[in-house]
């Protein structure tokens, strides 16, 4: 079997229908007779709910209903299920589908209404008549820490929902015997989803069926359908999640909403189709966001520069609830010790609650905050010693030949964190190289001539991918010869249709354009869990893989049947199993599948299996660990203040790419996305949890007149930890992103400039460090 | 209120509709006449991903009404090409995967297509700020950026 499609930058099956209008997004949807839903929220932080009235919304034109909490009693009650329930968290934290007492957070859901136009929901929305008892809020965790803070949630007796706590090794020990301590305090700022398609749910009863049929612009229907079913005691067969064309997804829209569980609810209550699109206010107030925390290191470093140990805590700003359980949080604390080779580690991690929106994974989850973390250190033991940074690095990273490499580290279930396979210094090397870090120095004396101060900022990741459990896949040859894969790994742009076609169509032989893709529909694939955590080429990918392989193992079982040749003498190409060196002694795939489909009291040939088809579950025991080394330069306006990212660089290493233009394209998205997260997106609240940044006015996104190109050079390590030796590519890029930006702005600075521990910075941040020297 | 009826060109056809006078022109496009290429992002303004092209200028859906195109010729993006036959631009997104979740990009096509009608041979910078109003939160843009560049390049090869 040779490798046709499987590395090769193929153009994209996806692409056409998209490009010509023609997707089916979740609003592009139309049932007869759909009602359409607004949802009244939550204006102030935090409040106890004393009455709601909709006398006057509900006889306003067009209301067909308007249910609150209270209407469902019949059907459901109580908090909605946890995701990944936590033993920390001995009671979870989750949403009412619609609040039923207190409010905590504004934007929160209270009642939704239903009628013919969007319009007309949204103006009886506004009619509500709410009487809800203002109640303190906090929304600094730093403060909720305080035993006089207010409380998030009024019964709690803390806003400490958890504390977390890893590491190994005696760093006691290592910190009295080290040359040099240095201690810093980081201030990661949250910031917010935004994918351009808002989320939205279509649901209705089937009449065919009975079943709940719900389509929703989402990253894990399965999850939907489980804790669905669990919320309404009904069996998972009654229920259908679809996800249509999904407009991007970057890890918020894996969460199963409130909203998602309110729609359904009033679904089952008025028989109606009904429609619920998420509009951008409504997103920056209830979709969840990213990665706030502040920290406090300490890092224990010999003379020459060699990291030996961290030790620290962190304040992690959970927002008001824990949808996600602890994964955010705990996603920080494991990406721990990234490239470094520590002798030991001690970390502790308070999870807090505020009254904001919940946070949970964003692009890379806490893995961005922690390379700034550990890249930050390393730039800050090159300054304290007076050498390059790269030498920190090189002296301090885990080397190749230490490969595999377990990092002291324990992952979820106990087991040892051990990375792969690697080279991080090799990385750093031909990232250097590739920049020509040899000559900055003219560059910037040349951009000192034009009244620019040039940076040039260097940072580097380690990033677990592949995620457990799984995700299965099957693979049909239909009698018309074409090869139908299924699987419930849901798609949000990453071009999974072709990656999955070029894996099957290598092993069964047949033109990329005969494969199709039926993903994440939960009456087409029994289970499915998520697309998250850069998991779908190591899960999916290699049960494709596995599934096609059992496919073609029958092609040539049947043929070798019928043709009575041996099975090592047949091959499959041009969608046909034929004898090798003989292509015209073949048997059609299409054929064998006509026959395999079965006539009608004619017994099966060789009394095989009926179906030319397959399923398999690729089962990921182990993470597979991509990693990356990033360079870029910056110009500073020391009149503005204004940054511009004038280079980026990227080396990256996730194994075997199945199709290096889709991996490009995940590393160039991932890269911009944190350098907004350096330089632009700012999701500010008063102290009273006011957002005060809901639109794109206010709130910056990374736009082409401000990005770079990025450059990216690839390192090939296969991993042997998957049949088809891939790693993860999605969040690879967002994770050194924000760390190397932030860093070169340190370069330019000079000297004199400050340590930069925390981001997003501003041009007006800038002028003030440039005065202060 | 009472509906008005406007007349207008789309995508090279006559037509006349009924049309309330507070509906914006994407949900007209959208949930009146069925044209769900065009998309909304943002609805304030900014994104730029509902835009579509009124008398040959790039205008944001979101932010016009209606009615207000009473005589008027517009485009969207289905009448840009079909799957099977797409224009240069929409081929030349293909070619350098200017997109992922395709969200964005009819606005995306909508602006770089009414731009390079007007500006045929554009530099980097160029382009980069003429989409400067939509975002793209998949692809960092340089897909996008290098789509538009090579069209401008063949068409004035053909020149
Ligand atoms: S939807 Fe019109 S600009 Fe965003
Ligand atoms: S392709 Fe997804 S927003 Fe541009």
């Amino acid at each position: 079997m040779s490798a046709r499609y499987f590395g090769a930058a193929v153009t994209r099956l996806e692409d056409a229908r998209l490009l010509a209008g023609k997707g089916q997004y979740v609003d592009d949807i139309e049932l007869p007779g759909m009602l359409h839903a607004a949802f009244v929220r939550a204006s102030f932080a935090h409040g106890r709910i004393r009455s709601i009235d909709t006398s006057d919304a509900l006889a306003m034109p067009g209301v067909a209903a308007i249910y609150t909490m209270a209407d469902f009693e019949d059907i459901a009650h109580g908090p909605m299920p946890p995701m990944a329930p936590h033993p920390l968290l001995k009671t979870p934290i989750t949403y009412h589908p619609l609040a039923n007492t207190e409010v905590r957070h504004v934007g929160e859901a209270i009642a939704i209404v239903l009628a013919d136009s969007r319009a007309k929901a949204e103006d009886a929305a506004a009619a509500v008549v709410l009487d809800i008892e203002y109640l303190p809020a906090v929304s600094d965790a730093t403060l909720a820490c305080d035993a006089n803070s207010p409380r998030a949630h009024s019964q709690h007796t803390s806003n400490i929902a958890a504390t977390m706590k890893a590491g190994f090794g005696d760093t006691a020990a290592v910190f009295a015997k080290a040359d040099h301590v240095l201690t810093e305090h980081f201030d990661i700022h949250r910031g917010g989803c935004h994918s351009m398609e808002c989320r939205g749910v279509v649901a209705h009863i089937d009449l065919l069926t009975g079943a709940l049929t719900i389509s929703t612009s989402s990253q894990s229907p399965y999850m939907v359908r489980r804790h669905l079913a669990g919320y309404l005691k009904r069996d998972e067969n009654d229920i259908r999640v679809m996800t249509p064309d999904v407009g991007g997804g970057f890890g918020p829209k894996a969460n199963v909403y409130a909203e998602e569980f309110a729609v359904a609810l009033a679904v089952i209550k008025c028989r109606r189709p009904v429609k619920w699109i998420e509009d951008r206010q409504e997103h920056f107030v209830a979709t969840t966001q990213q990665r706030g925390q502040t920290w406090t290191l300490d890092v224990a470093f010999d003379n020459d520069g060699r990291m030996h140990a961290i030790r620290g805590r962190c304040i992690h700003d959970n927002g008001a609830y824990a949808p996600y359980g602890l994964i955010l949080p705990a996603t920080a604390l494991a990406s721990f010790p990234g490239p470094y080779a520590l002798e030991a580690l001690d970390l502790s991690l308070d999870v807090v609650l505020t009254n904001l929106v919940p946070t949970s994974p964003v692009r890379g989850a806490c893995r961005p905050n922690v390379a700034f973390l550990l890249e930050r250190l390393a730039d800050r033991i090159a300054r304290h010693l007076g050498i390059d940074r790269q030498e920190v690095r090189r002296r301090s990273f885990v080397r190749a030949d230490q490969m595999p490499y377990s990092t002291g580290m324990k992952a979820r279930d106990g087991s040892p964190i051990s990375y792969d396979s690697g080279d991080y210094v090799g990385a750093l090397n031909l990232v250097l190289d590739e920049i020509d870090a040899a000559n900055f120095p003219a560059r910037r004396n040349e951009a000192k001539q034009r009244g620019k101060l040039r940076g040039l900022g260097i940072a580097s990741c380690v990033e677990d991918t592949g995620l457990g459990p799984f995700e299965g896949a099957s693979v049909r040859v239909t009698p018309a010869g074409k090869v139908v894969i299924a699987s419930g790994a849901s798609s949000q742009g990453q071009g999974h249709r072709t990656a999955f076609a070029q894996i099957a169509a290598d092993v069964l032989g047949v033109e990329l354009e005969d494969v199709t893709i039926e993903t994440a529909d939960t009456a087409k694939f029994p289970l499915g869990i998520s697309t998250i955590a850069s998991r779908i080429a190591v899960t999916a990918g290699s049960s494709v893989q596995l599934a096609a392989h059992k496919v073609r193992a029958k092609a040539i079982a049947f043929a070798s049947h019928q043709l009575e040749v041996d099975e090592h003498d047949l091959e499959l190409a041009g969608g046909a199993v034929h004898v090798k060196g003989i292509p015209d002694m073949k048997i059609k795939l299409s054929e064998i599948a006509r026959t395999l489909s079965g006539n009608t009291g004619m017994p099966m040939p060789g009394d095989m299996e009926p179906d030319l088809a397959a399923t398999a579950y690729f089962n990921s025991n182990a993470l597979t660990f991509a990693y990356g080394a990033n360079a870029c330069e910056v110009e500073v306006d020391p009149d503005t203040g204004d940054i511009r990212v004038v280079r980026y660089v990227v080396v990256h290493d996730c194994g075997r790419m199945i199709n290096p233009m889709i991996v490009d394209g995940q590393i160039r998205g991932g890269v911009v996305h944190g350098i907004g997260n350096a330089l632009f997106e700012r999701m500010i609240h008063d102290e009273e949890g006011q957002p005060l940044t809901t639109t794109y006015g206010d709130y910056l996104l990374p736009m082409a007149s401000e990005m770079p190109r990025i450059e990216i050079h690839h390192m090939e390590t296969p991993s042997p930890r998957n049949p088809i030796g891939v790693k993860g590519a999605g969040e690879g890029g967002t994770i050194p992103a924000a760390a190397c930006v932030i860093s070169a702005v340190e370069d330019a600075l000079g000297p004199n400039g400050p340590f930069i521990a925390l981001h997003p910075i501003s041009p007006q941040q800038v002028v003030t460090w440039l005065d202060r020297n | 209120m009472t509906e008005r009826s406007v007349s207008f060109t789309l995508n090279g056809e006559q037509r006349e509709a009924k049309v309330d006078p507070r509906t914006h022109l994407g949900d007209f496009l959208r949930h009146s006449l069925g044209l769900t290429g065009t998309h909304l992002g943002c609805e304030h303004g900014v994104c730029g991903a509902c835009t579509v092209i009124v008398d040959g200028a790039p205008v944001r859906s979101c932010l016009m009404l209606a009615v207000q195109i009473e005589g008027s010729v517009v485009e969207t993006v289905e009448g840009l090409g079909n799957p099977d036959s797409l224009s240069t631009l929409q081929q030349a997104f293909v070619t350098n995967h200017g997109l992922q979740c395709g969200f964005c990009t009819p606005g995306m096509l909508m602006t770089l297509e009414a731009y390079l009608r007007s500006t045929p041979m554009p530099t980097e910078r160029d382009v980069r700020i003429a989409i400067s109003g939509n975002i793209c939160r998949c692809t960092g843009y340089e897909g996008i950026v290098q789509a538009a560049l090579d069209v401008a390049a063949t068409r004035a090869d053909r020149t």
